[in-house]
């Protein structure tokens, strides 16, 4: 019962500043609704006893993410005080596509089993993720890693070029 | 799980802790740093109000009550009006995770220390969304110094963190105190690690010598100078409620929490809270201003390399020893 209101006030939540990240005709309020959005997940995430998935989320998601968006946004030459129209002449097209992705998404959900597991949860996941990503997953951890920093080093170098 | 009791105990804790960092936090903060600046800079400070000028806050706070709210014509009403509620709750939600004593403790979370890190960093939200929706040029430029330096010092402040947890072997704050039961204070082990703490702690909360953002000789107050009345209050008490928060972490991570002799815990925990609070109102008074590009390269260059090397040490140790 408490968990399904939980549920409901979170998808509410999470649903409705979604709409407004991508109806808002003002881009900094779009990318401020991001926190909210992001803060639903966040519950969910508690929700399902995934706590370090979670406090993971509010820290890079609503703590960097957003503000790094935000910086951008005040930055951009115009990007602030414009109204922008996030929507086109192609609506009913969208329409179309979003509802047949719907209708695809509902009927997998339907027919997937959803097996849960028999065993009880791990009370304390932070170690159980770190001893994974350092044993069976060492080399997606590892690829992401150098994936991330080649990034870093790009942004670092087209940074510095304008001088 | 009993779902009414639940938020009828969260309501009340939120009332409680709202009440004692308003009270406390705040209003006692304030009056302790004005005395600290006036004895440091051979001055009285607030001296007339109520015996020793012990009533000032008091009387400084009914008159912010009363002050109307102003809204700038151009400021984008919605987020001007977000803006310090956003740096309030978040100082707030940090001290769930405090332990004041071994039972004294809102929630003892096992992710602890990362909830108050997620915490801390949700305050810039406000920061940046305030100077940006007041629509004047000076907050503007205080937010967005504001974003620069805390996205900066949250990752020495993280190494910081990571480091103790490694030692410690968990996240949550009261597991953190337990192991400086075993092995001594962790000040001593992770020496490092608290100054790399206390420096990236003073940055996060944009005080002296990192006060940037509101820089009232050139910026004329940062993201806040729009604000008034309560509104204005909110973000001190934010901005108070997060200092606090920081001295209180630091007391749990490095200085044995509420542990210590004869005395209660409690007593302990708010001794060695003011101790640190009182260095930071003693860095605030006695170093200028950092220029910016001083204050990120100190970060990026300085600080987070020593936080991981402290790291990698910190596991070498941990695992050899």
């Amino acid at each position: 019962m408490g968990e399904l209101a939980v549920f409901i006030i979170l998808s509410a939540i999470t649903l409705v500043s979604a709409v407004v990240v991508v109806t808002s005709g003002n881009i900094v309020r779009s990318a401020l609704s991001l926190v909210p959005t992001f803060l639903g997940v966040t519950g969910f995430y508690i929700l399902l006893q995934a706590e370090f998935v979670a406090g993971i989320q509010v820290l890079i998601y609503a703590g960097a993410i957003t503000v790094l968006i935000l910086f951008v946004i005040m930055l951009t030459e115009g990007g602030t005080g414009l109204r922008v129209r996030q929507i086109n002449e192609q609506v009913p097209m969208s329409i179309l596509a979003s509802a047949a992705l719907a209708l695809l998404l509902i009927s997998v959900f339907i027919r997937a089993p959803w097996p849960t597991a028999k065993e009880a949860l791990p009370q304390y996941t932070a170690s159980g993720i770190g001893e994974a990503l350092l044993t069976n997953l060492v080399l997606v951890f590892e690829v992401t890693s150098l994936v991330l920093l080649v990034a870093l080093m790009g942004a670092i170098i087209i940074a510095r070029r304008e001088r | 799980m009993n779902w009414g009791l639940e938020i009828a105990k969260a309501v009340g804790l939120a009332v409680v802790m709202f009440t004692f960092l308003a009270v406390v936090g705040a209003m006692f903060g304030v009056l302790l740093e004005r005395k600290i600046g006036g004895w440091i800079q051979s001055r009285l400070g607030p001296k007339h109000v109520g015996p020793q000028g012990l009533l000032q806050t008091i009387a400084d706070t009914v008159k912010l009550l009363q002050k109307e709210h102003i809204t700038p014509r151009a400021a984008d009403v919605a987020i001007f009006n977000t803006a310090p509620l956003i740096v309030a709750v978040a100082g707030l939600m940090d001290w769930i995770v405090i332990p004041f004593g071994p039972t004294l403790i809102v929630r003892d979370l096992n992710i602890g220390v990362l909830f108050f890190a997620a915490m801390a960093s949700l305050t810039v939200v406000g920061i940046l969304a305030g100077g940006f929706a007041s629509n004047n040029k000076y907050s503007l430029l205080g937010g967005l110094r504001s974003a620069s330096q805390m996205i900066s010092y949250e990752l020495p402040m993280a190494a910081a963190f990571i480091a103790v947890a490694m030692q410690a072997g968990t996240l949550s704050t009261v597991g953190i105190v337990n192991a400086q039961a075993q092995r001594g204070w962790f000040v001593l082990w992770q020496f490092p690690a608290f100054v790399i703490f206390l420096i990236a702690a003073t940055a996060e909360v944009n005080r002296v010598p990192f006060d940037l953002p509101e820089a009232e000789s050139e910026l004329v107050a940062g993201y806040f100078s729009e604000y008034t009345g309560m509104r204005f209050a909110l973000f001190q008490l934010g901005e108070y409620a997060e200092m606090f928060g920081m001295a209180a972490m630091a007391t749990t991570l490095f200085l044995g929490g509420w542990r210590g002799p004869l005395l209660p815990p409690i007593i302990w925990f708010l001794l060695k809270m003011y101790l640190i609070v009182f260095f930071l109102m003693w860095m605030r008074w006695t170093y200028p201003r950092l220029r910016l590009d001083h204050l990120l390269n100190l970060s990026w260059k300085l600080l987070l390399p020593a936080g991981l090397i402290w790291i990698l040490i910190t596991g070498f140790v941990i695992t050899f020893f």
